[in-house]
């Protein structure tokens, strides 16, 4: 079969099994256009914003496990791609990007349209390719899509120069089955000997605590953790790209970790003997001051990336490979081992636990006239029954939808951890909502966060992707505006704009469904009333309580033990507590 | 501490700039780097030099291992290997000191491989401490310019870098 470039791209995404293409056309992809508009099996979605298509492809990725995949021009198109791409990178996230390019005998003329997308991305992509021979198109993809979904997943950008899609030039096509790159082979078994002492070790442990991360969503490990978890009966805490790898309802579950994890989790991290770290990345949201961080343990790390380990935090028992195979190894040895947990040293770990978790760190005033933002939070988490895909802004609402919506199943909580991108919930939830278009899809927003990429509305509207769109409304930019309140002395700086749009309009200009809610009486009946309506997308502004802040908190400098609670004032140890 | 860290990697256009920028991006230093095609022309090689402590020299080939253009790589630093730089000066003549850089290109077994009524251009190979040794004996005055390769290096015996 003979094909030109353009028809070799659309025919290799389909060969590849691509479901959906986010994009936005330009000139030096109008070839490619072409070719798509010729056919029906691949399905574009054009956003209003190539940032949009970048966070839209990712939601897509992280709910479904499969790559997102992404065509925008040359130029400002590429460029305004780099945001989403960056966002991918830093939390592992699969995509294929693939940017137009000016024709190869004027790259380097500053062609119009033209900038070095290779140079550009290179700091924030797995690998990227410049294709410059269009009988290696098809094994570039190929390649992409392999490099991007393997080992430590993450963004890879093909950059194709617009002749290289010339309609008159045709070559034989075959899509590969396979390739093989000597230079990438990544590890996956993990090392025997040492899976065998981290075993050692662990049923060793006095104060043991299992520490797991966003590596077992990536790895589809949530089936072998929790069984391992469950076998040795120790507690888990997880990180804020980790929640759902656990059921979050368990009893074992103490929390999200870090900077706004819960006070047990915190805790047990400190004090603890044996950690073992799962798929995590020892970020420094988690560690807080590093000198400060884990001082009695000893720490066994699991992660498929050598680079992760020993990057920040030195460990003891470094294990390069798959969180799966590794776990089922571990929890194989487990089974087999003659030597069990330590019962009694584990029932005492549990009873100081029972202390810490006594604190109620998650506690909030339920009394006042104003909407608590965590109310909404816990409202919505009943009336979607917990089964929802969340995905969220960046800012205090993330965090109280971290705290307050358990999650007992991976790839619910959609969010931008490493790069924190504010605009990337509303393009998310689009992505989701197309990926699993009977489920509910709630994007949890503020009134700052969702005005970056809100013009993606209109691309709801268009492929009829009915989500709701939470909006916790404090007219503030509240992260910033508490970490001002803490750290400068109530110096609001530049966080509060006093030209908020009228979202409800907003929100009916582009199509949807309005509503404001001032109340908290009013929020339940909102909520329901929102997601009853299955076929549109709603947007609830909610006027919540401007003043709130999110607590516990580690503040800058301070160790696991040093938190910042809402009872106190000033900070708490445990010590002054117990 | 300093460490000579060797890499075979494809040889693709942009393959430079992705460790360059990694240097740069991270905040690792680099001393010295070279590059040239292999006897297979899909490979290059490449030599760097840097310093750090073991943690980040760590870091550094965990993070050099990682680009997918990296096939593979050793620390020359860690066993025992042979090092050799590139070096040649332009000195300035004048008929007094003529006899006396002669014999000191001698002594360091350098070579004059260029000579005018006033310069000489005296080239010499070695580790990088020998033609830093050099430089210090030649009078600075009429040191005119000095080209450096960087050093390159290749581990003793059966042990070596290839795919
Ligand atoms: C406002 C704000 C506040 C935040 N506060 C917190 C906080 O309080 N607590 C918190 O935890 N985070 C917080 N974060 C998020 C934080 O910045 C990091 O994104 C997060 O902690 C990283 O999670 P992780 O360690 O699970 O790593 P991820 O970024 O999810 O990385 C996954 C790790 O697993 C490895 N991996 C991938 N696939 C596999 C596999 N198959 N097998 C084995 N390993 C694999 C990867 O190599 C990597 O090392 C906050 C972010 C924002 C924006
Ligand atoms: C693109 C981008 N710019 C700036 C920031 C810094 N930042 C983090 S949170 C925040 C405020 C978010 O305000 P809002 O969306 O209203 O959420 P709130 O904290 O009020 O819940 C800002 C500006 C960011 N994370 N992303
Ligand atoms: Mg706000």
């Amino acid at each position: 079969m003979e094909l030109s470039g353009g028809q070799i791209l659309v025919q290799s995404l389909i060969d590849e099994g691509v479901e959906y293409i986010f994009g936005y056309p330009g000139g030096a992809v109008l070839h490619l256009y072409d070719a798509l508009f010729q056919q029906e099996a691949l399905k574009h979605i054009l956003v209003r914003h190539e940032q949009g298509a970048t966070h839209a492809a990712d939601g897509y990725a992280r709910a479904t496990g499969k790559p997102g995949v992404v065509l925008v021009t040359s130029g400002p198109g590429a460029t305004n791609a780099v945001t989403g791409i960056a966002t991918a990178y830093m939390d592992s996230i699969p995509l294929v990007v693939i940017s137009g390019q000016v024709s190869l005998p004027v790259i380097g003329s500053d062609a119009f349209q033209e900038v070095d997308m290779i140079g550009i991305t290179r700091p924030c992509v797995k690998h990227n390719f410049l294709v410059k021979d269009v009988t290696k198109l098809a094994e570039t993809i190929k390649k992409a899509f392999y490099v991007a979904t393997t080992g430590r997943p993450g963004p890879v950008v093909i950059d194709v120069p617009k002749d290289i899609t010339a309609p008159h030039i045709k070559v034989p096509y075959k899509y590969p089955k396979k390739v093989a790159m000597r230079s990438y082979n990544p590890v996956v078994s993990g090392h025997k000997g040492q899976i065998k002492k981290a075993v050692e070790l662990l049923l060793a442990a006095q104060k043991p605590i299992i520490y797991a991360g966003g590596g077992v969503v990536l790895g589809e490990a949530s089936k072998e953790l929790t069984e391992f978890t469950r076998l040795l009966g120790y507690p888990i805490t997880n990180t804020l790209m980790g929640l759902g790898a656990y059921p979050a309802t368990d009893k074992q579950f103490i929390g999200m970790l870090g900077m706004h994890g819960t006070y047990e989790a915190n805790m047990a991290m400190h004090e603890s003997d044996v950690i073992i770290a799962i798929g995590a990345r020892f970020d420094d949201r988690v560690t807080g001051k590093l000198d400060l961080f884990c001082p009695y343990a000893k720490i066994i790390h699991i992660d498929i990336d050598p680079a992760s380990i020993a990057k920040t935090v030195k460990v003891d028992i470094p294990i390069v490979g798959d969180v799966k195979p590794v776990l089922e190894q571990m929890i194989a040895l487990v089974k087999d081992s003659p030597k069990k947990a330590n019962k009694k040293a584990l029932e005492a770990w549990w009873q100081q636990i029972a202390v810490w978790q006594a604190v109620d760190c998650l506690q909030f005033d339920r009394t006042g006239p104003l909407i608590k933002p965590q109310y909404v939070i816990e409202q919505l988490y009943e009336v979607t029954k917990g089964e929802a895909y969340v995905t969220s802004d960046v800012g205090q609402h993330q965090m109280w939808a971290a705290q307050y919506y358990p999650f007992d199943k991976p790839r619910r909580w959609i969010n931008s951890g490493g790069l924190g991108t504010m605009g990337f919930g509303l393009p998310a939830a689009i992505g989701v909502k197309l990926a699993f278009p009977d489920a509910d899809v709630a994007c949890v927003t503020g009134e700052a966060s969702i005005q970056m990429c809100i013009q993606e509305l209109s691309t709801a509207l268009q492929y009829k992707t009915p989500i709701k769109i939470i909006n916790l409304n404090n007219r503030y930019m509240g992260m910033v505006r508490q970490w001002q309140e803490f750290t400068y002395e109530s110096r609001y700086s530049h966080s509060y704009m006093d030209t908020i749009p009228e979202f409800v309009k907003l929100a009916e200009a582009y199509g949807h469904v309005g509503m404001r809610i001032d109340k908290p009486e009013e929020v339940r009946p909102a909520l329901e009333a929102a997601f009853a309506m299955k076929d549109r997308t709603v947007f609830l502004d909610i006027m919540t309580d401007r003043t709130e802040n999110v607590y516990p908190m580690i503040e800058a400098g301070k160790g696991h033990h040093d938190m910042k609670l809402r009872v106190a004032t000033g900070t708490s140890t445990d010590r002054e507590l117990a | 501490m300093r460490h000579i860290i060797s890499i075979l990697m494809e040889n693709e256009s942009g393959a430079l700039s992705r460790v360059a920028g990694l240097f740069s991006a991270r905040g690792y230093n680099i001393e010295s780097l070279t590059v040239a095609p292999t006897e297979d022309p899909s490979l290059s090689r490449m030599t760097l030099v840097t310093r750090g402590s073991e943690e980040i020299i760590e870091q550094i080939t965990k993070q050099l291992n990682k680009l997918i253009d990296v096939v593979k790589l050793i620390d020359l630093a860690e066993s025992f290997h042979i090092e050799r730089e590139l070096m040649m000066v332009k000195i300035k003549t004048s008929p007094e000191i003529r006899d006396e850089i002669r014999s000191m290109a001698d002594i360091f077994r350098g070579k004059i491989i260029d000579v005018t009524p006033t310069t000489y251009i005296v080239e010499m190979t070695g580790p990088s401490e020998k033609l830093d040794a050099f430089i210090a004996a030649v009078d600075p005055e009429t040191i005119v310019e000095v080209v450096r390769s960087g050093p390159t290096g290749i581990s003793r015996g059966e042990k070596s870098l290839h795919v």
